[in-house]
C-alpha cells in the first residue's frame, strides 16, 4: 500500500521556534519520501493544531502521521486520539521530541535546526513502517491495595472503603498510625494529633470493607493495572490476633526491657509488648530479637515463657486469653487487587553525621521527634519537658534546617521543619514560661493556611528568632555563664555578630528524607525515584499522585516532603483516581505486546524465565513459547534475549527501529 | 618502595620545623617510601602572600606545580599551609581560565608549562591511605600504650574539601596514633585554627586560640599533643609560655609532629626525630618510650 505521511511542525509558542528554525525543518519534511504534506503550526497541541491533522487525514488521505513538538509523555495521547478521530488506527501516528529533547537543551540555532531535521527524518521513516494494532480492554478488579498505616495510608484506605469497595491495608510495624501517632499537638490549629488521628485509626480496624494486615510486608507484585498479584509476609506475632484482648499483662510480666522505636529510643518497652496505648490493632507482638524464651530456643534451651505461665509462687497468672503462640512462623498471603496506593512516608534524618551539632554526644541535644515524645503526655516523661537528667530546662533552642537546604545533606527543604519548630516553641513557651527559646532559622517559610498568623503568634509569645543557621553545638565554656550548658554557636546575619547562647537543651529539626527501604519499595512497585531519593510522580504538576506504572499511586511523604494537610488531600486524590478505575470497570491495555513467530521458536525457554510480567508460557505439546498479550506490557525484554530472533515487538520491529537509527544518521 | 615527589615547604626545611623535615625522612625510610625533593623548588605562595597579592601568589604556587608535572609522580608535602596552597592553585588553575591565562604566561617566561596533572597531596594522606595502618603498625617497636595524644588537625589539612578526611570530624590521624598504640583521647577542638600567622599581626587573638586548644586538649587528658602543620606546632609550642604569662595559666604540653611521635614507636633515635628542638620538653612524656 501507498504510504501517505502528513508531518507537523509545532513552534510551542517560542519554546521550539526560539531555537528551531521550524520553517525549514518543514520544507526539509516536504521534501523526504512519502511525505505528501507538512505544516508549521503555534500550537499543534491546540484544537486547531489537531484539526489540521483531521482534515489533512480526510483530505489528503493520509494514512501516516508525524508530529514533531514536545515529548511523548504529555501528546503523544492528544495526537493518537487525533487521528483515531480521523479514522487512522492510533498506532499509525509517531512523535518526534523536538522541544525537551532538542531545543530546550541547544542554543545554537543552526546545529538545533539540523538535529530537529534528523529527529523528524527518524519519524518519518519509522512511522513509514507503522502498523495498525487494536487496544484491547480488560475488567478492573474492585480490591485495592494500600501500602503503609500512616496518616495517608489510612486517609487513603477509608476513602475507598466507605464506597464499599475492598481494601487490603498492609502496614509493617505492628500497629498503624505511622509518625503522626507519636506526634504531640499538630500545626497551626494546635488540636492534639492523638485526638484527630485516633478516631481514623480506630475506623479502619473496624471497617468491614478494610482488611488490616499489620506486621506485615509486602513482597512481591505481578500482573498490571487492574489486575495485580500481591504477596503479602504476614511476619509471626507469636499472639493468636483473634485470642488477644490487649489487656497488656504479658507486657508487665515479661522481664526483658529493651528502648521503645515508638519514643524514639527515650522511654522503654518490653519483649513482648503494645507498642502504644492507643495501637490499631489493639495486640501485643513478640520481639523474637529481644524475647529470652524465642532465642532460648534458638539454642534448645527453654526458658523465661513468664508472660504465658505468670508467677506461679506469686499467684500471678500469665495470659488468660491463651493467646501466646511461641510456634508462629511468618504466612505468605496472597491477594488479588486492580489499584495499589503506596503509602510509605518517610524516616527522619539522622544527625549524628552531623558532628558539630554533637547528636549522640550530648544527652541533650534531641531530635524534633524526641521531643514530640518528650511533649507528649503518653511520653516517656509524661509530658513533662524535661532534660536527660531529669531537670527542667532553662532555656532551649530548636535548630532548624538539620540535614535540609544543605548540600552535604540534602538540598531540598523539608517543607514542615519551620512550622513544627513554631510548634515546639509554642508548647514550650506554654509549660515553661519563664524559659527563653531561640529559633536559628535560615528562611522562615511558612506557607499554608493560617501558618503565617502561627508565626506572628509566636513572635509575640516572645520567641527569640536569630536568623543564621547554628554552626556547632559545644560543652566547652568559655565563660561562668556557660558552665555547664550546651553552647549554640551561630552568626545572627541580622546584626552581622557571632553568638553564643547557651541553653539546657537543643531540638533539631531534622530533615525528612525517604526511608531507607525506599530502593526495595520501588523495585517492587516499579515505581522510580526522583534525584532526592523520593518517588517519582507521573507529572509534577498536573499527574501528581499518579505514576509511570499504571494502577500504582504514590501519595503522603514518600512522594516528597509535606505536612499534614496535603498528604490528606494526595491520599483523597489518590482514592478517588482509584475509584474512578473502578466505577469504569475496564481498563486499557498495551497494544504493542510481543508475539512469538511458532515457526521459529525453537522452544529453548529462555525468554519464560526472563518475562519480569510472567506473561509467558510454555506449549509443551507444541514446544514453542507464547505470550499472553493481556499480561504482556511490551517492554522487550523477550524480543532481545530471544536467541533465534522469533519474537518480535510490536510497534518495535527491527525494521521500525533500523529505520529511525538510518532517518537520523543519513 | 613507593616513589614521591616532595615538598618540604620553607619551615621544615630550614625553618623553624627543621625536626619536621627531619622524621619525615626517617619514618619514610622504615616504611620504604622514597621522598624525592622537587628540584628548584620555591615558596608555595602560602596565605598571607595571597592575601595581599593572590595572582602573584598562583604563579609561584603553579610554578611548582609544573615542575613537579615533569616527573609524574603525586606531589607531597608535610605543611598544610603549603597543601592548601599548591592545591588551592591547582583548582584555580582548572575553574578559572583567565586566571590560568595569566600564570601561563608567567610561567611561559621561565620556559615553564602546566598542565594541571599533578595531585598534591598532605604526607599524613600519603601515610594513612598510601602506606595504610596495617603496614605502619607492623614497623611499631615501641607500643605507644598508655600514652594519651590529643590528635590536632589544624584548620588546613581537612579543608580543601572534598579532602582526604571529614573536615569537622577528622579521624585519620585518631587512627594513626590508634595503630602506634597510643590512645587518642576526645579532642572536639581538633579542626579549629590555631591562630596562624596572626600570631604576628593580632598577638592577643592567636593567643587565646592558642589558649583554648591547649585547655581543650589538657582537660580531655593529654599529655602531649601531635600535629600535622608547622606553624600550628610552632604556635602551640613556642608560644605556650606567653600564653601562661597572659592568661596566669600553668600549661606545660608537649608539641611534636606526627612524624616524631611515629619515629619513637617505631624505636627511632633522637638524632633522627629532633625531639631536643621541642621548647616544651617532650622527654619526660616521652621517657616510657625512648
Amino acid at each position: 500500500m501507498e504510504r501517505r505521511i502528513g508531518v507537523y511542525i509545532c513552534h510551542c509558542g517560542t519554546n521550539i521556534s526560539g531555537t528551531v528554525d521550524v520553517e525549514k525543518v518543514t520544507e526539509f519534511a516536504r521534501g523526504l519520501d512519502s511525505v505528501v504534506v507538512a505544516r508549521d503550526y503555534k500550537y499543534m497541541c491546540s484544537d486547531p493544531g489537531q484539526n489540521l491533522i483531521k482534515e489533512d487525514i480526510k483530505e489528503h488521505g493520509l494514512n501516516r502521521v508525524v508530529v514533531a513538538s514536545c515529548s511523548p509523555r504529555m501528546h503523544e495521547p492528544t495526537f493518537r486520539r487525533a487521528c483515531q478521530d480521523a479514522g487512522l488506527n492510533q498506532y499509525l501516528f509517531e512523535m518526534a521530541n523536538i522541544r525537551e529533547h532538542c531545543s530546550w537543551v541547544h542554543e545554537d540555532r543552526a546545529m538545533a535546526t539540523e538535529k530537529a531535521r534528523a529527529l523528524v527524518s527518524a519519524a518519518v521513516r519509522r512511522v513509514y513502517y507503522h502498523e495498525p494494532l487494536e487496544t484491547k480492554e480488560v475488567p478492573v478488579n474492585p480490591s485495592v491495595l494500600v501500602v503503609g498505616g500512616g496518616i495517608a495510608g489510612i486517609q487513603a484506605a477509608l476513602e475507598v472503603a466507605d464506597s464499599e469497595h475492598r481494601v487490603y491495608l498492609v502496614e509493617k510495624e505492628p500497629s498503624i498510625g505511622g509518625h503522626m501517632a507519636q506526634f504531640d499537638k499538630t500545626f497551626p490549629t494546635l488540636d492534639c494529633a492523638a485526638c484527630i488521628l485516633t478516631p481514623k485509626m480506630t475506623s479502619v480496624g473496624q471497617h468491614p470493607y478494610i482488611q488490616l494486615m499489620t506486621y506485615s510486608e509486602v513482597e512481591d507484585v505481578s500482573g498490571y493495572v487492574g489486575n495485580f498479584k500481591v504477596k503479602i509476609r504476614k511476619k509471626a506475632r507469636y499472639i493468636d490476633e483473634g485470642k488477644c484482648t490487649g489487656c497488656g499483662r504479658c507486657q508487665e510480666l515479661c522481664p526483658v526491657s529493651v528502648p521503645s522505636e515508638f519514643d524514639c529510643g527515650l522511654g522503654k518497652r518490653k519483649a513482648i509488648y503494645i507498642p502504644s496505648p492507643y495501637a490499631v490493632p489493639n495486640k501485643a507482638v513478640i520481639d523474637p530479637e529481644k524475647c529470652s524464651h524465642l532465642k532460648g530456643l534458638a539454642g534448645g534451651k527453654d526458658v523465661c515463657r513468664l508472660c504465658q505461665t505468670g508467677i506461679e509462687k506469686k499467684g500471678i497468672p500469665g495470659c488468660e486469653a491463651d493467646a501466646i503462640d511461641f510456634s508462629q512462623n511468618d504466612e505468605m498471603v496472597e491477594i488479588e487487587v486492580g489499584n495499589i496506593i503506596v503509602a510509605t512516608g518517610f524516616q527522619q534524618f539522622d544527625p549524628s553525621v552531623i558532628y558539630q551539632y554533637g547528636y549522640g554526644r550530648y544527652d541533650n541535644v534531641i531530635t524534633g521527634l524526641q521531643f514530640e515524645r518528650i511533649s507528649n503526655a503518653s511520653g516517656p516523661t509524661g509530658g513533662e519537658i524535661l532534660t536527660a537528667d531529669g531537670r527542667r530546662p532553662e532555656s532551649i533552642a530548636i535548630l532548624h534546617c538539620v540535614g535540609s537546604r544543605d548540600v552535604n545533606y540534602h538540598r531540598y527543604c523539608s517543607r514542615v521543619c519551620c512550622m513544627y519548630s513554631l510548634k515546639y516553641s509554642h508548647l514550650l513557651r506554654e509549660k515553661i514560661p519563664e524559659a527563653p527559646v531561640y529559633q536559628m532559622y535560615i528562611d522562615m517559610r511558612c506557607a499554608g493556611s493560617g501558618y503565617e498568623e502561627f508565626y506572628e503568634r509566636l513572635q509575640e509569645e516572645g520567641v527569640n528568632f536569630i536568623r543564621g543557621r547554628a554552626g556547632e553545638i559545644t560543652n566547652i565554656a568559655e565563660t561562668p555563664e556557660e558552665e555547664g550548658k550546651l553552647i549554640v554557636i551561630c552568626e545572627d546575619t541580622l546584626i552581622r555578630r557571632k553568638r553564643r547562647i547557651p541553653v539546657d537543651m537543643v531540638i533539631l529539626s531534622c530533615a525528612l528524607e525517604p526511608r531507607a527501604d525506599a530502593d526495595q519499595i520501588a523495585r517492587i512497585f516499579s515505581l522510580s525515584r526522583k534525584a532526592d531519593g523520593f518517588f517519582l510522580e507521573k507529572h509534577p504538576k498536573l499527574d501528581p499522585v499518579a505514576t509511570m506504572t499504571d494502577g500504582v499511586f504514590v501519595v503522603g511523604c514518600c512522594q516528597s516532603p509535606k505536612d499534614i494537610p496535603d498528604t490528606v488531600a494526595q491520599a483523597s486524590a489518590a482514592a478517588s483516581r482509584a475509584l474512578a478505575m473502578i466505577s469504569k470497570g475496564r481498563v486499557e491495555v498495551e497494544a504493542a505486546t510481543a508475539v512469538v513467530d511458532e515457526e521459529h521458536c525453537a522452544g529453548c525457554k529462555i525468554c519464560v524465565d526472563l518475562c519480569p510480567y510472567k506473561a509467558i508460557s510454555f506449549d509443551e505439546e507444541k514446544k514453542v513459547s507464547r505470550i499472553n498479550e493481556a499480561v504482556c506490557k511490551g517492554c522487550g525484554v523477550c524480543v532481545a534475549a530471544c536467541p533465534s530472533g522469533a519474537i518480535t515487538g510490536r510497534h518495535f520491529t527491527t525494521e521500525q527501529i533500523m529505520a529511525e537509527i538510518e532517518g537520523v544518521l543519513v | 618502595m613507593k616513589y614521591y615527589t616532595y615538598f618540604p615547604g620553607c619551615s621544615s626545611s630550614e625553618g623553624g620545623a627543621k625536626a619536621y623535615g627531619w622524621s619525615a625522612r626517617a619514618i619514610s625510610k622504615v616504611l620504604d617510601i622514597e621522598l624525592i625533593e622537587l628540584d628548584d623548588w620555591n615558596c608555595c605562595g602560602s596565605t598571607p602572600y595571597s592575601s595581599i597579592d593572590e595572582l602573584v601568589s598562583f604563579c609561584l604556587s603553579a610554578r611548582n606545580l609544573a615542575l613537579a608535572e615533569k616527573r609524574g609522580l603525586d606531589l607531597v608535602t608535610p605543611c598544610s599551609s603549603c597543601y592548601v596552597s599548591l592545591n588551592r592553585t591547582n583548582s584555580y588553575l582548572k575553574e578559572y581560565p583567565d586566571i590560568k591565562a595569566r600564570v601561563d604566561e608567567a610561567l611561559a617566561a621561565g620556559d615553564l608549562e602546566y598542565h594541571g596533572t599533578v595531585r598534591v597531596r598532605h604526607l599524613l594522606d600519603v601515610l594513612v591511605n598510601d602506606i595504610g595502618y596495617g603496614e605502619i603498625s607492623s614497623k611499631v617497636k615501641r607500643s605507644l600504650s598508655g600514652l594519651k595524644i590529643a590528635p590536632y588537625y589544624g584548620c588546613q589539612v581537612v579543608r580543601p574539601s572534598p579532602g582526604f578526611d571529614h573536615p569537622e570530624f577528622p579521624q585519620s590521624l585518631d587512627k594513626l596514633i590508634a595503630c602506634l598504640g597510643g590512645e587518642p583521647v576526645p579532642f572536639p577542638l581538633k579542626s579549629r585554627c590555631c591562630g596562624g600567622s596572626l600570631i604576628i599581626s593580632e598577638e592577643a587573638l592567636a593567643l587565646d586560640l592558642i589558649r583554648k586548644l591547649l585547655d581543650c586538649a589538657l582537660s580531655n587528658g593529654a599529655e602531649c599533643l601531635v600535629t600535622v602543620c608547622p606553624l600550628c606546632q610552632t604556635n602551640l609550642d613556642v608560644y605556650q609560655s606567653r600564653v601562661n604569662k597572659r592568661f596566669k595559666t600553668s600549661f606545660n604540653l608537649p608539641i611534636l609532629f606526627f612524624t616524631q611521635l611515629m619515629g619513637v614507636a617505631f624505636g627511632l633515635g633522637d638524632e633522627e626525630l629532633g625531639l631536643k628542638t621541642c621548647i616544651v620538653p617532650a622527654e619526660e612524656a616521652l621517657a616510657k618510650y625512648l
